[in-house]
């Protein structure tokens, strides 16, 4: 039964589009869609024929909610053109385009199809704050619900639990934050790309015009600490230990292996790829690391035949500050106890040895859940192929990323590596 | 009760009658709160009700300035932040529940480790009206 799991075919990565990611009140998830569907095909060297797409390959968490409409699979596809190309919709929480990046993969290694788009949209910011939080909270586990717990509030809980064990406090989950903001402004595709310094010279400047008491931080975790600048969400998670609500689409093109070649003369090829479920709070084996994460990581480094320490840089789903802390032990990058301080010692900066969320993260390039998963992988596809300009990283011989998504309270994870050859 | 099917409908009815009630594996006697049909141990589908002692200790919290609807409804906002949080049973399982009698205002007072004693929090009005798991820490269950 625990038979090492290989792709029966190989599988390359030949296109990636994005939508920008924003707060839209005049663009909807086929408007989102088709802007990243174009930018994707756009980015296959060599042309895309639309009609030789095989199958869609759609995650949406739940614009059944957000936006009062379900069934995107069939609409994407008949506003992309692609009618009566199969269309499947996907559904895993926050890691529902990693799913739907995985069916794809296993699409095409099966022999069934050849060339498959995967991606996914969400469509989050028409209703109230209240709206957005009661709609996320649909994929806590249900015990959760009952006792008011929040997302904010399910990562609140796993940090007070995580700083009990390790003794690390909010002051190391800053960290994560500064890091975050740092890489933004060199995303022009981040929905922040302001540097928390670049926010208290503008908050500093403002108070200055309307002439009322201006704050005097003294550095960023000064600001930080401040409870009017950055109050409490569901203690210890404050409002920059959260990411933002935001609206957008991202879609990737995969081929045979054999064939990535009349695309690009530049594929990426999938080394790895691994998926694991897990339970909430009440049942999870520990609160101080996700389990999910760790079977998924296993899967995806047995099947790649590498190691943590082969992975060059990596996106992880830092929905909430104290999340990226648990991944990156989790993933083997660090050991457990140890991730706060490779943070505080900037091991996870872009210039770092193991550079994390070099997109500037959710924090700051934004989360429209359904869309993240293959947003954080078209993040890997720039760097390894040396279009990520300013925030690249600092390696001459780039060659293996990867990335991690998650669902609801760890329910869902996965964890994908990327190699050029 | 051992003749209440193994649901979460029951268990919330147990909450009603003020009992903490779990599920315990026949085969292997392992024990879930709240009740699963299904033993993940053994993979067994015998299962009895077992009442908790409802004691345990804190063991993550958190204290929520911006809640659901229904939270927001009872009165919960930026200025009155409630706590929810995770308890681990004396019997083995843990459970998530909301965390009454502590600082909520306050959050840094509040201590993993707590010992806490099961509350039977009574929400929403007619037929609105359930019974919410609580707990709260045993020195001021006993002081009220």
């Amino acid at each position: 039964m625990n038979k090492k799991r290989k792709l029966g075919r190989g599988v390359a990565m030949v296109g990636a589009g994005m939508s920008a990611f924003d707060m839209f009140k005049d663009r909807d998830s086929k408007d989102l869609f088709a802007e990243a569907f174009v930018e994707m095909s756009n980015s296959v060297d060599k042309g895309l024929d639309p009609n030789d797409i095989d199958a869609l390959y759609i995650g949406n968490f739940t614009n059944d909610f957000f936006a009062h409409q379900s069934h995107w699979g069939a609409i994407l596809s008949d506003s992309l053109g692609l009618v009566p190309k199969p269309a499947t919709r996907i559904e895993g929480a926050c890691a529902s385009s990693a799913l739907a990046f995985r069916e794809g993969v296993f699409a095409i290694a099966s022999g069934f199809y050849d060339v498959v788009l995967v991606g996914g949209v969400e469509d989050m910011s028409k209703g109230s704050t209240e709206t957005v939080a009661e709609g996320l909270a649909l994929a806590a586990i249900p015990y959760e619900r009952k006792a008011g717990f929040t997302f904010p509030g399910v990562f609140g809980a796993i940090a007070t639990a995580y700083f009990e064990r390790y003794g690390a406090s909010r002051e190391h989950l800053m960290d994560i934050t500064i890091k975050s903001h740092d890489n933004a402004p060199l995303n022009p595709k981040a929905q922040y790309k302001a540097t928390i310094r670049d926010m208290m010279r503008s908050k500093i400047k403002r108070a200055k015009e309307k002439g009322g008491a201006v704050p005097d931080w003294s550095d960023e975790k000064d600001f930080l600490r401040d409870p009017i600048a950055n109050p409490a969400i569901a203690w210890p998670m404050h409002l920059f230990d959260c990411c933002p609500i935001s609206d957008g689409a991202a879609c990737i093109l995969l081929v045979g292996e054999e064939l990535a070649k009349h695309f690009t003369e530049d594929p990426l090829y999938v080394a790895g790829v691994g998926q694991a479920s897990g339970r909430g709070l009440n049942a999870a084996d520990d609160l101080t690391y996700f389990e999910a994460t760790q079977h998924a990581a296993n899967e995806a480094y047995e099947m790649a035949g590498l190691t943590p320490a082969d992975i060059q840089f990596a996106e992880v789903h830092d929905c909430f500050s104290i999340a990226e802390l648990l991944h990156i032990e989790d993933l083997g990058f660090f050991k457990p106890g140890e991730g706060y301080k490779a943070v505080a010692d900037g091991l996870t900066r872009l210039d770092g040895e193991k550079p994390i969320n070099t997109s500037g993260g959710l924090k700051c390039k934004g989360h429209p859940v359904g869309a993240t998963g293959a947003a954080q992988l078209i993040e890997v596809w720039e760097q390894l192929r040396d279009k990520a300009g300013d925030r690249s990283v600092p390696n001459e011989d780039l060659r293996i990323g990867a990335a991690h998504n998650l669902g609801g309270t760890g329910g869902t994870c996965t964890f994908t590596i990327l190699e050029r050859r | 009760m051992a003749d209440r099917p193994i649901s979460d409908y029951q268990f919330e009815r147990f909450l009603d009658e003020g009992k903490l009630m779990g599920a315990r594996c026949v085969g292997c006697g392992a024990l879930f709160v709240p009740p699963r049909a299904i033993c993940p141990k053994c993979h067994g589908s015998e299962m009895e009700w077992m009442e908790t002692r409802g004691e345990g200790r804190l063991v993550a919290f958190t204290s929520i300035s911006i809640g659901p609807p229904a939270m927001v409804a009872e009165g919960y906002d930026r200025n009155n932040p409630y706590c929810s949080g995770a308890v681990e049973l004396v019997e083995g399982p843990r459970v998530v529940a909301r965390i009454e009698g502590v600082d909520t205002r306050n959050p840094e007072t509040i201590k993993v480790g707590t010992p806490m004693k099961a509350a039977f929090l009574q929400q929403g009005v007619d037929e609105e009206r359930k019974t919410v798991l609580g707990f709260m820490p045993v020195d001021e269950s006993r002081a009220s």
